[in-house]
Parts: C-alpha cells; sequence; structure tokens
C-alpha cells in the first residue's frame, strides 16, 4: 500500500465513523428500523461479494446461516441467560462448523453444484426451523433480550442502528485488507485459474471452503445483531426467497466489488419497501407484482450491466480521463543479478528423472515409454511438431496429469503420484503455452502470486493487517523479479492489458518468484520480438549460471539451438533422439520427423 | 406399516419418481446444451397444469395471453432480422399463436379433457423458445453462474405473473383416466398407470430423437462440444431454442399429468421442480440413467417419508444429496479450471 493509499483509508475511516455516529442521532424512527434491515443485509451482502464476485462460487442458501446464528443466540440468551457475547461465540461457531462441513462436500465440485446444494440446504434448513419443537415453529420466539455490554444496553433502536452499521464499516475494512493480500490474491484464482493457483503452490480447495466459511460467518454476525435488533425471530426471513434476495443485492450493487454490497442492499431494502407502497396502488390490487416487477429489473441488469450498478455509479463521478494514474513506485529495489537467493543446487545434481514414463488418453499415447533427465545448471529443450506430446509430458512432471505406466523423480525422490501443489513446494515453477493470468489484476499482483509460499500470514492476520512486513517482502520479491525479466515499468498495469508475448514473461516472472531449482517453460518465446527474445535468452543463462534447471518447450529453433546444452527430440509421444544441439541437428531421423524424409 | 400401505405409498412414489424423472431430462437437455441450470422449468410444470385447468373449467387462460404478447415481440423483432429470419418469425410467432388463440376460444367451451390437455401443450412449450430467446440468449456467452441467477430471477417472474393468471387458489388437471383396477391386494389408478406409459413413450421418443434425427444429432453435438458445433456451422440461437422447447415440452406434459394427481398452486412448480434437480445431480448433470434411477429413489424415499415423518419430508430428500456429492467429490480428479 502507497501513502496516498493509506492516507485515503484513514480519511474514508474517519468519514464513516462521523456517519455512523451521526445519522442514527438523526433519522426520522421509521428509517431507524429500514437502516437496520440495510446494514443487516449489507453483511451478509459482503460475505456473498466475496463468495461470488471475487471466487466465482455462490450460495442461494446464506438466509439459513443468517438464521442459524440468530436461533443460537435467542436459545442462550433468553433461555440459558448467558450475556449476548456468548451468544455470538455460539451463532458464529455454528454457522462456521456447518457451513465448514457443507464446503467439505461441495468444494472440489464446480461452482454451480455449491449453489443447487445451497438451495437444498436453504430448503432443509427452513423447514427446521419451522418444525422443531424447540424453536417454537412459526409462532417465533419473541422477547430477546437487547444487546448489552457491561452496564451498556442497548434497547434504544437508534443506538443499534450505531452498533449495526459501526460492524458493517469493520467487516468492510476487514474485507479490504483481506483482499489486498497474498490470500486475497490466492482468493482471486478461484474464479476461473485454479489449475495456475495449483501451480504455484495454492490449496485451492481448502481455500474456497475457506471463503465460504468466511461468508457464511458474517452472515451469522448478521443473525446475530438480527436477533438482538428486532428482538423477535421466526422461521420467515430465514426462507429461500430472502437468500436469493441477498444474492440479487450484490448482482445490483456489483458482485466484484466489496462497496457493490452496501449499495446493492440500500436499493433493494428501499426499492422493495417503495414498492410495496407503490404498485398495489398503481394495479389496484396486493400480490406478488413487486417481486415481478423487481424481478424483471433483474434480469435486465444481467443482461445489460452485469458488473452491477456500482461500476456504472464510478463512471458517471469520475469524468474520463481523471482516473488517478498509480502512485509512482518509489519501493522499487534496484534490479538484483545473481541474487543467490534461489533454493540451493550443485552443477551436476539430478532435478528431474523420466523413467519409462508413458501416459495415454484413451487408445492415444501421448507419451510411451519417455526417460531422459534434466540436471542442475542445465537447459534442455524439448521439441518435436505438434501433436508430439510435449505439452502433456509438461502437465505431467508438474502433476497435473498422472503418468499411467513409469516413474518421475524429482531431486532424486519418487514424485510420482504428486499433485501440482507439491510439486510446486519442492520447487518446481513452470508457466502455461495458453497464459494463465488474472487479466484484471495489476502485473505486480501476478508476479507476486509466484511468492505464496515464501508466505505464512493466513486469512485472519491479513483481516487484521498483521501481515505487512511479510507483504512487503513479498511484494518487494515480485518487484525484483518483474523488474528482471524487464517488467519494471508496468507493475501497475492490467496484466491482460498487455501484449501476449509480454503476458508470457509475466507468467516467467510468476515462476521466478517461486524461487525454483527446476524451472519448465512451454514456448516462453512464442510472440516476443528479437530484442525480446535476446533478453530472455540472457536471462535463461543466468538462470543457468545460478544453478537453477530449465526444461523448455520451443518451436523458435534458432532460439533453442543456441541457447540449449541438450535436446530431447519427441514424435509421435516418443523421445526419437537427444544430444547436444548440433548433433540432434544432423540426426537423419530428426529430419525425418521434421521434414518428412530428406531428398 | 403393513405391506398394503406400503404397496400404496410405493405406487405414489414411482408414479411422482416418473414426473422427477422427466424433469431430470428437460433439465440435463438444457443445461448441456446452453449451460443454463433451467430453475423455471418447475414454474412452467404448473402452467401447464393450470392452463389445463382453467381451459377444463370453459375459461381462458391467462398464459396464453402471455404466449400472444410474447410472441408479439419476438415477431416483429424477426421482421427487424433477414427475409429467412422473417418468413419463420411469421410463421412461428405470427401463425402459430394465432392459430391456437382461435383454437381456444372455440375449443374451450366445450370442456373435452383431452382437448384440454393438448392446448394446454399448445400453450406452454412455445414459452420455452420464448424464455431462450428474451432471456438468456442475450447473455449465452456469460458464465454458468451468472447463468444460474437469471435463471432464478426468472423463475420469480413466472410465480409473479402465475399469480395474476391463475389467482392463489389450488386446481386439478384433467385426468387422463378415471379407471383404476385390481392388481393382487392393491388398487391402483389408471393415471398412476398413464403417467408411466406417458414417461415411457417420452423417453423412447427422446432416444429416437437424438439417435435419428438431424434435429437431434444437432442437440447432441452441440451439447458434447460447443464451440466445436459453432465452428461446422450450428447456430447456437437455433439449438437453444430448441433445447428450451423441448424442456418446456416435457415440463408442460409433466404438469398436466402430475395435475391430474396432486392439485397445484401458482407457485408449487418450483418445489417439484427441485426434486428434479436432486434426481439430476445424482447423474453428475450428465448421465441420463444415473439420474433416472434417482429420480425413482427420490419419488419413492419422498412417499415413505411422508409416511413416517411427514413434517421432515423435505429435509430427509435433501439430506439424500450429501452421499451423492461425496460420491462425486471423489470422483472428479485435480480441480478443473471453470467456465
Amino acid at each position: 500500500m502507497t501513502s496516498t493509499g493509506s492516507a485515503h483509508r484513514w480519511l474514508a475511516t474517519a468519514a464513516t465513523v462521523a456517519l455512523i455516529v451521526a445519522v442514527p442521532a438523526a433519522l426520522p424512527a421509521f428509517y431507524v428500523t429500514l437502516f437496520g434491515y440495510v446494514g443487516l443485509a449489507a453483511l451478509v451482502a459482503l460475505g456473498l461479494v466475496l463468495l461470488t464476485g471475487i471466487s466465482g462460487q455462490t450460495s442461494f442458501g446464506q438466509a439459513s446461516f443468517v438464521g442459524l446464528a440468530a436461533y443460537a443466540t435467542t436459545l442462550l440468551t433468553k433461555f440459558a441467560g448467558a450475556p449476548p457475547i456468548a451468544g455470538l461465540a455460539a451463532g458464529l461457531a455454528v454457522t462456521g462448523t456447518i457451513a465448514w462441513l457443507l464446503g467439505l462436500v461441495t468444494a472440489r465440485l464446480s461452482g454451480h453444484f455449491l449453489a443447487l446444494v445451497s438451495v437444498a440446504w436453504g430448503i432443509s434448513f427452513f423447514a427446521l426451523f419451522g418444525t422443531l419443537p424447540w424453536l417454537h415453529g412459526f409462532n417465533g420466539i419473541g422477547d430477546i433480550p437487547p444487546l448489552r455490554l457491561g452496564p451498556l444496553s442497548a434497547a434504544n433502536q437508534r443506538v443499534n442502528l450505531g452498533v449495526i452499521w459501526s460492524v458493517v464499516a469493520i467487516i468492510m475494512l476487514m474485507s479490504a485488507n483481506l483482499l489486498d493480500s497474498r490470500m486475497g490474491r490466492a482468493i482471486r484464482t478461484l474464479n476461473g485459474a485454479r489449475l495456475m493457483a495449483e501451480s504455484v503452490g495454492i490449496n485451492t480447495v481448502q481455500l474456497s471452503r475457506a471463503v465460504f466459511t468466511i461468508a457464511a460467518i458474517y452472515a451469522g454476525l448478521a443473525g446475530f445483531l438480527f436477533a438482538h435488533f428486532q428482538r423477535f425471530i421466526s422461521p420467515t426471513p430465514f426462507g429461500l426467497g430472502i437468500s436469493i434476495d441477498y444474492l440479487f443485492m450484490v448482482i445490483i450493487g456489483g458482485a466484484g466489488y466489496l462497496w457493490g454490497a452496501p449499495v446493492g442492499a440500500t436499493l433493494v431494502v428501499m426499492l422493495r419497501d417503495q414498492f410495496n407502497d407503490w404498485i398495489p396502488r398503481i394495479t389496484g390490487r396486493p400480490g406478488d407484482f413487486e417481486l415481478l416487477v423487481f424481478s424483471l429489473m433483474v434480469i435486465l441488469l444481467l443482461q445489460r450491466a452485469p458488473e452491477g450498478l456500482l461500476p456504472l455509479l464510478l463512471r458517471l463521478v469520475r469524468r474520463p480521463g481523471t482516473t488517478p494514474a498509480a502512485a509512482p513506485d518509489t519501493a522499487t529495489p534496484a534490479l538484483a543479478t545473481g541474487t543467490g537467493t534461489y533454493q540451493q543446487t550443485t552443477p551436476g545434481d539430478e532435478l528431474l528423472a523420466l523413467n519409462s514414463m508413458s501416459r495415454f488418453f484413451g487408445g492415444l499415447a501421448a507419451n510411451r515409454d519417455v526417460s531422459f533427465a534434466v540436471q542442475a545448471s542445465e537447459i534442455v529443450a524439448l521439441i518435436g511438431p505438434n501433436g508430439a506430446g510435449k505439452t502433456t509430458l509438461f502437465n505431467v512432471v508438474s502433476g497435473v496429469l498422472p503418468p499411467d505406466a513409469g516413474g518421475i523423480k524429482l531431486f532424486g525422490t519418487d514424485a510420482t503420484h504428486l499433485r501440482p501443489r507439491r510439486v510446486a513446494a519442492l520447487g518446481i515453477a513452470r508457466t502455461f503455452q495458453h497464459v494463465k493470468l488474472l487479466g484484471a489484476r495489476s502485473v505486480l499482483e501476478n508476479v507476486a502470486l509466484g511468492a505464496h509460499l515464501s508466505g505464512r500470514a493466513g486469512i485472519v492476520r491479513a483481516m487484521l493487517r498483521l501481515d505487512r512486513a511479510e507483504e512487503a517482502h513479498l511484494l518487494a520479491e515480485a518487484r525484483t523479479q518483474a523488474a528482471r525479466v524487464g517488467l519494471g515499468g508496468v507493475l501497475h498495469m492490467p496484466a491482460g492489458d498487455l501484449p501476449l508475448g509480454q503476458q508470457r514473461v509475466v507468467e516467467i516472472a510468476r515462476a521466478l518468484c517461486l524461487r525454483p531449482r527446476l524451472l519448465l517453460l512451454d514456448e516462453p518465446a512464442a510472440g516476443l520480438r528479437l530484442p525480446e527474445k535476446q533478453r530472455l535468452a540472457a536471462l535463461l543463462r543466468q538462470l543457468r549460471a545460478e544453478g537453477m534447471g530449465v526444461l523448455l518447450v520451443e518451436h523458435d529453433m534458432d532460439f533453442v539451438m543456441q541457447l540449449a546444452d541438450r535436446v530431447v527430440v519427441m514424435d509421435f509421444g516418443q523421445k526419437i533422439a537427444e544430444g547436444p544441439p548440433a548433433r540432434v541437428q544432423s540426426d537423419p531421423v530428426v529430419l525425418e520427423a521434421y521434414l518428412g524424409g530428406v531428398a | 406399516m403393513d405391506l398394503f400401505v406400503f404397496l400404496a405409498l410405493l405406487q405414489d412414489g414411482i408414479t411422482t419418481g416418473a414426473i422427477y424423472l422427466l424433469l431430470a431430462v428437460g433439465l440435463l437437455i438444457v443445461f448441456s446444451v446452453t449451460r443454463v441450470i433451467f430453475v423455471p422449468q418447475g414454474d412452467l410444470l404448473a402452467y401447464g397444469a393450470l392452463t389445463a385447468a382453467s381451459l377444463q373449467l370453459g375459461q381462458v387462460p391467462g398464459t396464453l395471453w402471455l404466449l400472444d404478447g410474447a410472441s408479439a415481440v419476438a415477431l416483429g423483432l424477426s421482421l427487424l432480422g433477414g427475409r429467412r429470419e422473417a418468413l419463420r418469425g411469421v410463421l412461428v410467432w405470427g401463425l402459430y399463436p394465432i392459430a391456437i388463440t382461435a383454437a381456444v376460444v372455440i375449443l374451450a367451451p366445450r370442456q373435452i379433457p383431452a382437448v384440454s390437455i393438448l392446448l394446454a401443450l399448445a400453450i406452454v412449450t412455445p414459452m420455452g423458445p420464448l424464455i431462450w430467446r428474451f432471456a438468456f440468449r442475450p447473455i449465452a456467452d456469460a458464465s454458468v453462474l451468472a447463468l444460474l441467477i437469471l435463471a432464478m430471477a426468472l423463475h420469480f417472474v413466472l410465480i409473479g405473473a402465475g399469480l395474476v393468471f391463475f389467482g392463489p387458489e389450488e386446481a386439478s388437471a384433467p385426468a387422463l383416466t378415471d379407471s383404476s383396477f385390481d392388481l393382487g391386494m392393491l388398487t391402483v389408478s389408471g393415471q398412476s398407470v398413464a403417467v408411466l406409459v406417458c414417461c415411457a413413450v417420452l423417453v423412447l421418443g427422446l432416444r429416437w430423437f437424438f439417435g435419428a434425427t438431424l434435429q437431434g444429432k444437432i442437440l447432441r453435438a452441440a451439447a458434447s462440444d460447443r464451440l466445436g458445433a459453432r465452428l461446422v456451422g450450428i447456430d447456437a440461437a437455433t439449438t437453444g431454442a430448441l433445447a428450451f422447447g423441448l424442456a418446456a415440452f416435457i415440463a408442460a406434459l409433466a404438469g398436466v399429468l402430475i395435475g391430474a394427481v396432486t392439485p397445484l398452486s401458482y407457485d408449487a412448480g418450483f418445489d417439484i421442480g427441485l426434486k428434479g434437480f436432486v434426481a439430476a445431480i445424482m447423474g453428475g448433470l450428465i448421465s441420463y440413467p444415473m439420474a433416472a434411477a434417482g429420480a425413482v429413489l427420490v419419488g419413492v424415499l419422498e412417499s415413505l417419508s411422508s409416511f413416517w415423518a411427514s413434517a421432515y419430508r423435505e429435509v430427509i430428500v435433501f439430506t439424500l444429496l450429501i452421499p451423492v456429492l461425496v460420491w462425486l467429490s471423489l470422483r472428479s480428479g485435480s480441480p478443473e479450471d471453470r467456465a
């Protein structure tokens, strides 16, 4: 975070505090209640922003989490006489645990499974709230004690409103902190870049479960406040329809933005209120008309402005051309050369050894009996015509595909069945033939993803901003590697805006952030201009001098032949030649494969 | 519980299971071709049942005006397109609704059950392609999640409209047959048999459609590889309309069948549709035979649990999902990137 950024942050916090104190005192009573509901809804919606907008999952069951916490605190405070703080702890524990268990079941499946299953549990919990005798069914439970802290009691709704919005502000700040951290970057990869995430060592299954649990805990927090704000609960506000309303709030506000949550919550709650007033007056009959009109609006919005209203509003406020330019990057350290920070190797160490490895797709042998090795301080090029099985081999080595026969040794130990995440942890980094970047995020953030494994700070530390020292260290590493590959000037550009060749270079910088002993590059020179290729070659030579092993797939023969120590040639899934570039170039078998026979 | 009760419950369960199976098939067709999780299918089921019910009372159902209105807009849009599209538009969105409207006005007062049922199918089926045209086609390339959220919004639109058309009361669709016969100690209702027969005919018909007709093969191509199908000239707009049309027909048929067994209200379709989902999820959203087994299991389990613990019926049915999902989870390999 730059200094202007933190100044903004403090200013925003101060303004928010002033609002939270001043507004509840001044509002008419009707709006006190209304804005209370807005704040509670915003809390639930914040969880959905993290879940839906940022990590690409969704839930139609958030209202049941609100209900779980509301019932938990009610049972404890009203019937067991416990203080609200115990109700809070119980509520959050219940929602968190149940969400974690539900996540255990669905986190490995595609996003829409979670969504469908959430409908099921939404209905199940609602049915339980209505039927379990000790929850008093649809008669509900009244006279829930108000919030109190020591001698302070919040029987006054204005005080409650202040409490609710303070919680909203704190949760927003914590969520913003989270997104601006190592774990936040990792969470963004969950939305469509999981393969890449695993290749830099991120445990995507565990992380998506964690995001889901956070969203549920936010909902639980809202449930706790709801019970003590309304002081009466029944199953009705915890049904499926309400869950879907929360989701609509996020869609309307802007699912990709934290501010989308309060904006969406405000719009939906106010609009619903107005609709309930006006539509029966126009149509002359009460009923589901407001739902009809409201849902039609949501459909139009999804079609016309899928990003939600917040970006549209921002565009109105911010005239074109006045978008604040990224602050100049003063913290970039000098270009590092020969840092020696990589995991140590001695020349001649065997980094990778393939032993008769085969991989089939149905009847097709993408790799058959392939054996070769890569040593420290060595650049090995893997070449062959299209369809020779080079990318499959990369995927097998990096753990994405398990081999069907034969073995793989990494650094002398068996690694035949390791998952990509474990392979990354061993010190192997890779790039992808089809570039896998977070296109909307900055080059710096993309590169920093590669440093994921060198950080320790988890979600809680990030939320409480206790991760700053480590974060600075990670970002410095990312800057170093970005500068090293020549991206120092575009650190703050969205990675997707770079030309394709440069995007490949971003992937290389990300891979270097992993501080690998072995680097796997899939067509790194494709799309690069000559000077850029020369620069890349120089970098790879330097990495070799530092002891790194490099295995690269490349079609540019000039590039390969000048750079590689050894060349492995594949055709139809089999290794057909191996040796120094000069010898491979004159090998008749290789010429046959490439040119279909020599005249 | 004695054997008699058990058999009666089993009969109930198999009948509703067949309905869930129909819905699961419709869901799978739409999902595999367009990636839309067709939540409003259950609402079209209710539309089918209630449209048939109001025709049988000699009334003109509100869904007819919905069809006419939406068709008129679709007609206007297709007239703005090329000549071929305009011609097709006049046929599909011009002449067809006019013919149906005329048929309803003439035939509805006679209150013949079979005619009411056929007209209800004719009114509700085109709503599938219309839903595709207006709701999903404009964002056909959006993520599965965005399409799902849109489907959820559409469900509320149809519920709201359903209340306007049919009012809050429950109604029964006309039965295909009132007969019943004794099978050992059990009385089997003719309508249950009719449901099973219709279900079997439909499944066989679909098999033939997907195996032997060009349209069916086009749908299969679009389902197995959307991009590839597009590259060989298969138009996503057409396949989408076809898939939604099939699903709407299936839903309407399921509606008139189940509507004769259980009275339905305008908002009853969602729950029934969800059971179809449970069945479809059991098939992993890809396998038809697995979904069929799931559908019967859901139907029977629901019927049995409504006897033992009726308050917890829904909970029991949905809890069934958990072992299925665990199994699917364990089967899925490394995390794949999501569309």
